[in-house]
């Protein structure tokens, strides 16, 4: 398990305890969070759970896969060098305290 | 009527969560209330048939949201209910507990139901379809009871869930074989190309396939559990399990019975509304209307989410049609199927990349123009479709089939 803080595009941060092996989007998503759409549910089809993550977290994380590289040249909002698919990031409890920011828009 | 009465969602699926979280978001106070047939809050179903059917050690959450959040938003859930009969009369619900419910306005979330095999056979034991997760756990655990004893899967039906299914089966170690009725794969949306595609695909992970299969009856044995497929020519086909997936009936039973126009699925305009202004639909369970008279049925997540927007808008008087280009997605091994698009009534198919291993895109055009795209591990070409089709850009035919053409400077062009 890991606190996971996530900031909403109202600038509202919110703190999660999600479990090891769950990912950053299905915790968002059960707890309603406003930010996230993730219409396909973690299946890598829509590039909409796009999050920034806040330093120093980018480097801790495994890097994209070739599947996340190509759906994040395709997110809807400002792709940035921080950019993430908020799926593809599984918890474990070295990411204690994990901070993600949503973008203003998902599609 | 009572304006304090609440309103009423049937269905706490995709469409059914959405329209009461988009009721909020448009400003309704009111009292809100979701009803659902399964013991679970809202969750997702693609997975089903995918990660979640093979993969129980790796914790994948189904869930849309979880109880608690729905409580924030004062949406009050009811699960392990079902609704017998809507009286647009006395405007109540009536509850299989024999409960009744008044309502101010209803939204119909009802999804769809599993096509059941017409056959002698069909209610045997081991006879599987998939709804929901009960559905999938049984699959799931059958399809492991016929790895461990050597028996087969026979998969009914070669569309997206039957594929899925056996592609699963494989990863659990079961020997599969899948009769479909029609000459090729996934016949009713893709093009024979991507058909053969999948398979290959499918043969190369040791599937079996029969093709113009009609099956004509199941067998069981003596303990009542079904143990033979036998088919219109006079073959038989030994199943440990059958599982199938032979399409989906929207679940347009409450808004017949009340009287409401339907087809094969509750007949909604752009906006989600139905024919009585106090009653809107969306997702699996409706048919929209399109502006020349046809009526479109999709089954996706997307659908009902954009759907149950403009249901939830429509409810508070605003009208929110929805007219993006529908998506669809299908996991089948190491192979990701996106499409965009509607290919029915396509008259020309280009393809753009490697075929043989597979890494392509089928362009379906009409008239010259494009209308819809099948893409197989390219991820890039289903993005960029999506926003050609959205913003109604056609590439050439020409252009399509020049892979040195960057496709994408036609949405830059336009941006």
């Amino acid at each position: 398990m890991a606190r996971v803080t996530y900031i909403e595009p109202d600038g509202r941060a919110v703190t999660l305890e999600v479990a090891t092996g769950h990912s950053v989007m299905s915790a968002a998503m059960e707890a309603g969070l406003e930010g996230i759409e993730a219409q396909c549910g973690g299946n890598m089809a829509c590039a909409t759970c796009h999050c920034y993550v806040q330093d120093p977290w980018l480097e801790r994380l495994p890097p994209p896969g070739e599947d996340e590289r190509l759906m994040l040249q395709n997110v809807a909002a400002e792709r940035r060098d921080n950019s993430r698919l908020s799926c593809q990031l599984i918890v474990r409890p070295e990411l204690e305290g994990l901070t993600v920011e949503f973008p203003e828009r998902q599609s | 009527m009572s304006s304090h009465a609440p309103i009423i969602i049937v269905g706490a699926g995709q469409a059914g969560v959405q329209i009461a979280e988009s009721l909020r978001q448009e400003g309704y106070g009111g009292e809100l209330l979701l009803i659902g047939e399964e013991p679970h809050p809202p969750y997702q179903r693609p997975p089903l048939s995918k990660k979640w059917l093979f993969d129980a050690g790796n914790p994948v959450s189904l869930a849309i949201r979880g109880a608690e959040a729905l409580a924030r938003r004062r949406i009050e859930l009811k699960l392990e209910a079902r609704v017998e009969r809507l009286d647009r009369g006395s405007t109540t619900l009536e509850l299989a507990s024999g409960e009744r419910l008044s309502y101010s306005r209803v939204a119909l979330a009802t999804g769809s139901l599993p096509r059941v095999l017409p056959v002698p056979g069909a209610t045997l034991q081991g006879v599987l379809c998939l709804r929901g997760i009960a559905d999938s756990a049984a699959i799931a655990a059958a399809i492991r009871r016929c790895a461990s004893e050597q028996r087969p899967v026979v998969v009914i039906g070669g569309g997206f869930i039957g594929l899925e299914v056996a592609a699963g089966a494989r990863k659990l170690g079961a020997a599969v074989t899948v009769l479909e009725g029609l000459p090729r794969l996934m016949s009713r949306v893709t093009a024979p190309i991507v058909s053969e595609a999948f398979e290959q695909l499918h043969r190369s992970h040791g599937v079996q396939f029969v093709f113009d299969a009609q099956v004509t009856e199941l067998r069981g044995t003596r303990e009542g559990h079904v143990a033979m497929v036998r088919t219109a020519d006079g073959r038989e086909f030994a199943a440990g399990c059958v599982v199938v997936g032979i399409g989906v009936t929207p679940d347009d039973r409450l808004a017949a019975e009340a009287g409401l126009p339907c087809e094969r699925g509750i007949i909604v305009d752009e906006c989600s509304r139905t024919a009585d202004p106090m009653i809107v639909a969306a997702g699996d369970c409706t048919a929209r209307r399109l502006a020349d008279g046809r009526l479109l049925r999709l089954e996706s997540v997307q659908n009902a989410v954009e759907q149950g927007k403009s249901a939830a808008a429509a409810l508070m008087g605003r009208e929110r049609p929805f007219y993006a280009t529908p998506w669809f997605w299908s996991d089948q091994y190491d192979v990701k199927l996106q499409m965009a698009g509607l290919s029915q009534g396509y008259d020309q198919v280009i393809v753009r990349g490697d075929v043989a291993k597979p890494a392509f895109s089928a362009f379906y055009l009409r008239a010259g123009r494009l209308i819809a795209v099948d893409s197989l591990n390219r991820i890039p070409d289903h993005m960029l479709a999506k926003r050609l089709l959205d913003n109604d850009l056609s590439p050439t035919a020409e252009q399509i089939a020049d892979a040195g053409f960057d496709l994408h400077s036609l949405v830059r062009q336009s941006a």
